[in-house]
């Protein structure tokens, strides 16, 4: 009966292999008008004119939709008009959306616009952009509304800084023997989730907005809504069937915008606009970018004592989410080491480039490449091993991270313990550099890893369970099925609770805001902590219900009752019971008198005591705890025309308790290959006037089958006592430490430091041509 | 804009279809009939979410005309019943978020039954024209084999 820890299959997975399985762009009415997106041709110019003359010749257009001044919009900044108006800030940004009766219609209208430019100068790299004298992305960003808790610097391209200060730099630097310097850069990618983004809109006579959208954050787009557009929250309905992939490029509400905007030009009829690949790679938000400076000194026998560090991240034209990856970044601005002595600037910075939202990580892979390529070069420099550097510096109980959150048993897992079986795992002793032929070397790289989540401090979540007449339950949760399982583990969550066959726990898939208890947004590897302490409040709330009818038919204290194995019974004498099918709709005496109803458990959960960071120092609690991990790549590397092909990738991770150890493997497995993808070879190619020039899945070239290495993954577990059954977050960790092990691994193999990504044989060939990085 | 009516033969049974010359085979599985099994996920051949068999060989149904799939014996993932590589991909965990999985379960049925003996090589010949975004491919890769390897006991059995 026991069901934690169980590969229990994923409730949806008969819909999903039979095809039947529906995503949101595969509901179709005949009366749905289409939207299709113009998009600007350029990354940053004035809008001169926008002729829309021959677009309106076209037989089956119904609307015509062009940006206003009002409103502006953006999740701490409300600094982006959904289309754009007065000027264009980024190549393929949405200008226009065209409604027609159908695709093909819409397309050729779209085609028919006629939009006048004048170019501006472009932005074309966070660190060009805080320059004095840099084109401004924009002019008015001193008017523009914020929340309290985000610092843009008027007459600047600087969207948001978050500033570290532990400890005392002085003697920091003066207890350190040996530094080293090292800049990293790397320009924004995708997320390529296969679904691409799709919204359907439509405003019924009532007033009633309804969205039917591939989203991560139903419930952000009803608040959003209201926030923007001053409608009703009780008034917006989202409706989220399960969702092909998202990876945090879903979290960006965005073309929920257009299509309401596309709706109500046509008199409320339902507008549906759905991604094109290349829309969805450059139009939506995309994965973010980052420069990077870090200085790093330590004692001549490995001690860090002093770190300053400096973070651009490149948050595009618009500064949606990227005030917030810039903050969560600062959060976690080391590496999971113990450092007295720590100084950073984590901006948030304005370019003419695609603008940011969340990626899987939320700031950590891209940090931790560049932090933990900062310990390799340090571990070089006073010539211990990399691993053994890492060891000494490892965080642990009872000491403080670079916020000055004081960790202790549960709240941190065990890194030393992670390291250690990576060691054995990757047979480390054996050395990291060999040479396998002439031309050919096995290296191996490694990097730690550490994520606490940086979300809204008053993020909840809500569960309810119903019973049916046989016993059986529904669980209803805002968590939207994106492809991590999280439902099914409710499912086993529940399971065990209620000591019930999992076969009797059904899981609705799809949201509707109208019904289902909200989720704050379904990220930040948080699923399982929130809606599972829901869930087993919720579980806890029905079985007091159960208990306290079966107390009044078996005529005792509900205190001496226990429910499972789908009975109510008396804990001294199992043998007294009534069956929960009989009880969980009240129950009928012989006379017929009744008592009860159907019984409805309702649960939800906040996360406690967060705060918002402090400005000057950094000081706060962001999140609840730090899943921790250490994760190798091992490489065969050509040295005579650098190309290579990753061998194996390791991940140890302390998972606090595994629940589903199958979809745990394949979260981490999954996680590892997208960030060994995005590692090696995923980025956006820009020209100097600031065009992707590949947004196609041609030239853009995630990992395919057979490029994938072996995996070995190991879970330690340090129990999380505020976590279901002891769980941590496990969504996003496989993914962060790869970029760096792939980075170091590749370092060793080609002996020069390689501090950009992606690593690509051709960027190895240029780093050797020019004698080593800067 | 010209249109025809035609005759597909999809998953056995013949379908009348209405149908502009331009429309993709794609189009009219998912607008005119309804089976949204085959998705849409780069009109361009670049990601093979699409992918249905027709006579048996995987296809990339956005690259294919409906208009030239008359006279041809077309399945779709709908048309599978209980086929064994839909059930290992249940065991092996070989999908997450599902999207890709249709495509990626026409293109292994057809290659379990052209090459039932299929090597590490003709495996990754033919998968490698689909990406999946969500696993790390070693759940598939367990999910094909795990047929394969029934398939070749049976034959030597």
């Amino acid at each position: 009966m026991m069901s934690i820890g169980k590969s229990i299959y994923r409730k949806e997975a008969l819909e999903k292999v039979t095809g039947t399985a529906k995503y949101a762009g595969d509901f179709s009415k005949a009366e749905v008008l289409h939207g299709r997106l113009v998009v600007s041709s350029y990354a940053h110019a004035k809008i001169k004119s926008i002729d829309t003359t021959a677009a309106w010749t076209v037989q089956g257009i119904r609307a015509i939709v062009l940006g206003q001044s009002f409103p502006l919009t953006g999740e701490e900044i409300k600094d982006r008009p959904p289309l754009a108006f007065d000027k264009v800030r980024y190549y393929g940004e949405p200008v226009a959306v065209v409604v027609a009766d159908n695709e093909t219609i819409a397309k050729r209208a779209a085609e028919l616009i006629q939009i006048t430019y004048e170019a501006l100068p472009v932005v074309n790299s966070p660190r060009e952009a805080i320059t004095s004298g840099a084109p401004l992305v924009h002019e008015n960003l001193i008017f523009y509304e914020k929340i309290q808790h985000v610092y843009p610097e008027p007459n600047t391209n600087i969207a948001d800084r978050t500033k570290i200060r532990k400890g005392d730099m002085v003697k920091g630097w003066s207890e350190s023997e040996v530094s080293v310097e090292a800049s990293f850069s790397f320009s924004p990618s995708d997320h390529t989730a296969m679904e691409t983004r799709c919204v359907t809109a439509e405003i019924n006579r009532d007033g009633k907005l309804v969205f039917s959208s591939a989203t991560q954050s139903p419930y952000m787009i009803k608040k959003l809504m209201n926030d923007y557009f001053g409608l009703e929250p009780g008034k917006v309905v989202v409706r989220t069937p399960v969702v092909g992939g998202g990876y945090g490029g879903k979290v960006a509400v965005q073309l929920e915008l257009i299509a309401y905007m596309a709706t109500q030009a046509v008199g409320g009829r339902t507008v549906k606009i759905m991604n094109t690949r290349e829309e969805d790679m450059i139009s939506s938000p995309v994965h973010i970018g980052l420069d990077a400076t870090i200085k790093l000194g330590c004692t001549k026998d490995g001690r860090l004592k002093a770190a300053e560090i400096l973070y651009l991240f490149d948050s595009g034209a618009y500064s949606d989410k990227g005030a917030t990856i810039g903050r969560a970044a600062a959060v976690t601005c080391t590496g999971p080491y113990f450092i007295e002595n720590i100084t950073c600037d984590s901006l948030c910075v304005y370019t003419n480039h695609p603008y940011a939202t969340a990626f899987r990580g939320f700031s950590h892979s891209e940090v931790l490449f560049a932090f933990e390529r900062t310990m390799d070069m340090l571990a070089k420099k006073i010539d211990i091993d990399p691993m053994q550097l890492r060891e000494i510096n490892a965080i642990l109980p009872g000491q403080t991270t670079p916020t000055q959150m004081l960790l202790n048993n549960s709240t941190v897992g065990s890194l030393p313990d992670c390291i250690q079986r990576l060691k054995q795992l990757m047979n480390w002793n054996e050395g990291q550099r060999i040479q396998v032929s002439d031309h050919l070397v096995r290296a191996k790289g490694i990097s730690c890893i550490w994520k606490t989540s940086t979300i809204d401090t008053e993020a909840s979540s809500g569960v309810n369970l119903l019973f049916n007449i046989d016993g059986t339950v529904n669980i209803i949760s805002g968590i939207v099925e994106i492809g991590t399982g999280t439902k099914t583990i409710l499912a086993q969550l529940l399971a065990e609770k209620m000591k019930m066959d999992i076969h009797q726990i059904h899981v609705k898939m799809d949201v509707d805001t109208e019904t289902t208890p909200e989720h704050w947004k379904t990220v930040a590897s948080r699923g399982t902590l929130l809606a599972g302490r829901a869930l087993l409040k919720a579980a806890d709330d029905a079985m007091s219900q159960l208990k306290d009818i079966a107390s009044r038919v078996l005529i005792c204290s509900p205190d001496d009752l226990e429910v499972g194995y789908g009975k109510v019974f008396v804990k001294d004498e199992p043998t007294t019971y009534l069956y929960i099918k009989d009880i969980c709709y009240g129950y009928k005496y012989p006379n017929g008198y009744s008592i009860g109803g159907q019984v409805i458990g309702t649960g939800n959960y906040m996360l406690r005591h967060l705060t918002h960071l402090d400005h000057e120092t950094g000081v706060g609690k962001p999140g609840p705890e730090w899943t921790v991990g250490a994760q190798g790549v091992e490489v065969e590397f050509n040295t005579q025309d650098y190309t290579y092909k990753i061998i194996k990738a390791y991940s140890v991770i302390d998972i606090g308790k595994v629940l589903n150890q199958k979809a745990a493997l394949g979260q981490v497995m999954g996680a590892m290959s997208m960030g060994l993808s995005f590692a090696g070879r995923e980025t956006y190619v820009f020209d100097d006037e600031g065009r992707v020039l590949n947004p196609r899945l041609r030239t853009y070239v995630p990992m395919r089958y057979g490029e994938h290495p072996q995996y070995m993954i190991h879970f330690n577990e340090t129990t999380h006592v505020d976590g279901p059954y002891g769980a941590r977050g496990i969504g996003e960790h496989g993914l962060i430490g790869m970029p760096a092990a792939l980075a170091n691994s590749l370092s060793v193999a080609a002996e020069v430091d390689l501090n950009q990504l992606p690593l690509t044989p051709e960027l190895i060939w240029k780093t050797k041509e020019s004698g080593g990085t800067k | 804009m010209l249109k025809s009516e035609i005759t597909l033969y999809v998953n056995g049974e013949p379908r009348q279809v209405y149908v502009r010359h331009t429309d993709t085979l794609l189009h009219t599985l998912r607008e005119n009939l309804g089976l949204t099994g085959a998705k849409p996920g780069c009109l361009n051949g670049d990601c093979g979410a699409c992918t249905i068999d027709i006579d048996e060989e995987p296809i990339k149904s956005c690259l294919t005309l409906s208009v030239e799939s008359t006279d041809k014996k077309i399945t779709t993932v709908e048309g599978l019943q209980n086929a064994q590589i839909q059930k290992e991909f249940i065991k092996k965990f070989a999908f997450q978020c599902g999207y890709c999985t249709p495509g990626f379960i026409m293109n292994c049925n057809a290659l379990i039954n052209k090459y039932p003996d299929a090597d590490d090589a003709k495996i990754k010949d033919w998968l490698e024209s689909n990406i999946c975004r969500c696993t790390g491919y070693a759940e598939i890769e367990e999910a094909i084999k795990a047929v394969l390897t029934k398939n070749q006991q049976g034959l030597s059995s």
